[in-house]
């Protein structure tokens, strides 16, 4: 009879435990660093309260209200969180409790984000691919840049006219970019400077831009085997204030009158006064950014733009380096991959199919 | 060494960002947050070197009265008048060499130098971003000169998007039955907006992102050194 007893109590104890668990439970939120936590509940109520635990025992109300769900995003990784979730039960004056614990979990790897790792490694190893090509001697074409091909015209019509050169690498800092891009292009401009004998001027916003910007001024005059007309004092610090910083590069422009100005990195909306303020001067106009907002009016002031994608292949279009060139071929590759998508998620959203859709939205 | 170091470090740190991105465990969550602490102490040094930038560039145009040397004065000036009003009695919230300054804070209403932020920085900042204003009328005059077909296009769509957005647009065409809802000015205007546009603009920032990709492969594997200041 004991036995019998045992048996039964022992039952009812894993009954009401495993009927308590489909009630409410916590769940550590998947493929994530272990911030978060996933509570679920199926009671009927018009109205939960859900209290945590915190580091003494103490109940704190995290939530009042009547959803079936809430996710804790204040949690730390490995510790163990307890939740109780109140039921009140007007009809006779009480209310139930359930509690459950759980941990959050660091896991390795962003599941959410296996679409975009995905297309980030197919276009790396084409890039790698068509580098090792132009390294084994391989010869890709690759289409004109106007804009690019500009650049001797506008350094030339600056020589000639004894005038100097502006060039601004935007307004963003050294982890930009666009920047970096901006600054390499500079270094093929400032070479060709040295060799033509032309001044350069180059006024940066941040204080680390400035000191990268002369760096490379400097080494591109030593290149050009003209390391005594460097003038360090022609690149400088105006302020890292983003309309005095514009004040400062309209007052260069008229009162120095550059005969080419170079607008090349990454800009907001100073843009268009820095364009137009050049435009008056009549100097030759050369811009080039990755912010598709600004682009029209750099279009329509400038006589010429590199278009997104442009500014950041204009550092191997000008070297004329091989494998420099042979990365553009990849970057070819990376919109054929990306036109293929396009085209697929179109037809399987048409037919219904919305796992594809889906597997891509992930990534955001 | 000079050369190979940078191009080291910019390798090991451009891979472990790039694997950060995905992996969620610790070290690699806390990498990015980490480096861009490292960035933050290395520009906070580098300010320096813009003051004294700054000072070297202004003093020598004001040395040798070039055109406009005023103007360099004036920048000094207010420079170093931000400088030790700042220092002296602090900003809002912190305290200055002197303390809080309230005998000047009863007379100006705030601190000197929120006074001088307030009423004299921000009303110039304020009069270089109203230039846009005009320099937006300039350019769209340019822009929308009927000159080829594709200027006429321009023209046409910014009419309509113009129009669009001010109720003059939605009463010019109010009269237009329900059946025609989608010319209604404030609609084809919505349209142009959303579709063609949103259209064009993700296919700058797709081509954009792809040049990224491209760009930081060529600086992380070492194949773009030109940053660095030589390419050899």
């Amino acid at each position: 009879m004991k036995k019998l007893l045992l048996v039964v109590g022992l039952f009812l104890c894993v009954y009401v435990q495993l009927s308590a668990s489909s009630l409410f439970w916590v769940e550590d939120v998947p493929w994530d660093e272990g911030k978060a936590l996933s509570l679920e509940w199926n009671v009927p109520a018009e109205t939960v309260y859900l209290q945590k635990a915190d580091s003494l025992g103490a109940w704190d109300l995290i939530y009042a209200g009547a959803e079936k769900k809430y996710k804790d995003s204040e949690v730390n990784p490995q510790q163990l969180y307890t939740y109780r979730l109140i039921v009140p039960r007007p009809e006779i004056g009480d209310s139930i409790s359930f509690i459950a614990t759980a941990k959050p979990i660091e896991q390795w790897f962003y599941l959410h984000k296996l679409s975009f790792l995905l297309i980030l490694l197919a276009v790396s190893f084409a890039i790698i691919y068509y580098v090792n090509g132009a390294r084994n001697g391989k010869d890709y074409f690759i289409r004109r840049i106007t804009a690019l091909d500009s650049v001797d015209e506008a350094i030339g019509r600056a020589t000639e006219k004894g005038k100097p050169i502006l060039f601004v690498p935007g307004i963003g800092d050294l982890d930009d970019i666009q920047t970096i891009a901006s600054l390499t292009i500079m270094s093929h401009l400032a070479q060709k400077a040295a060799e033509y004998d032309t001044e350069l001027i180059v006024p940066c916003r941040f204080s680390m831009v400035l000191s990268a910007s002369r760096e490379v001024v400097k080494e591109a005059y030593l290149k050009a085997g003209k390391p005594d007309a460097y003038k360090e004092e022609r690149i400088f610090y105006l302020t890292d204030d983003q309309f005095g910083y514009v004040a400062g590069i309209d007052g260069i422009m008229l009162r120095e009158q550059p005969a080419a100005n170079f607008f090349l990195g990454s800009f907001y909306a100073e843009s268009l006064i820095l364009a137009e303020t050049g435009f008056s001067t009549g100097a030759i106009q050369t811009s080039g950014t990755a912010q598709a907002s600004q682009l029209p009016f750099f279009i329509v002031s400038c006589d010429h733009t590199l278009i997104g994608e442009e500014l950041f292949a204009a550092s191997a279009y000008l070297s004329r380096d091989p494998q420099q060139l042979g990365s553009l071929k990849g970057h070819d590759f990376g919109k054929v991959l990306v036109i293929l998508f396009i085209i697929m998620g179109v037809v399987t959203e048409m037919a219904g199919w919305h796992w594809f859709k889906a597997f891509f939205e992930g990534a955001q | 060494m000079k050369r190979n170091l940078p191009l080291i470090f910019a390798f090991i740190s451009g891979i472990l960002v790039v694997i950060s991105e995905f992996i969620p465990h610790r070290p690699f969550s806390q990498m990015v947050s980490t480096l861009q602490d490292w960035f933050m102490i290395i520009a906070g040094f580098a300010i320096i070197l813009g003051q004294i930038s700054l000072f070297q560039a202004n003093l020598a145009k004001i040395k040798e009265k070039k055109s406009g040397w005023y103007f360099y004065l004036a920048g000094l000036l207010s420079f170093m008048l931000m400088l030790v009003i700042g220092l002296l009695w602090g900003t809002q919230e912190y305290r200055g060499l002197i303390g809080h300054g309230e005998a000047i804070q009863g007379w100006l209403g705030s601190k000197p130098f929120d006074y001088m932020f307030d009423n004299a920085y921000m009303p110039l900042s304020a009069t270089m971003f109203s230039l846009l204003a005009f320099f937006i009328a300039s350019a769209a005059y340019r822009a929308f000169i009927i000159r080829s077909f594709e200027s006429n296009l321009l023209m046409i769509t910014a009419v309509i998007v113009i129009l669009g957005r001010t109720s003059f647009g939605g009463m010019l065409t109010a009269w237009l039955p329900e059946s025609f809802k989608f010319w209604h000015l404030p609609n084809l205007s919505d349209f142009i907006m959303e579709y063609p546009n949103s259209a064009a603009q993700r296919a700058i920032m797709i081509s954009a992102a792809l040049g990224i990709i491209g760009s930081s492969l060529r600086i992380i594997l070492g194949i773009e050194r030109s940053y660095l200041g030589s390419d050899k």
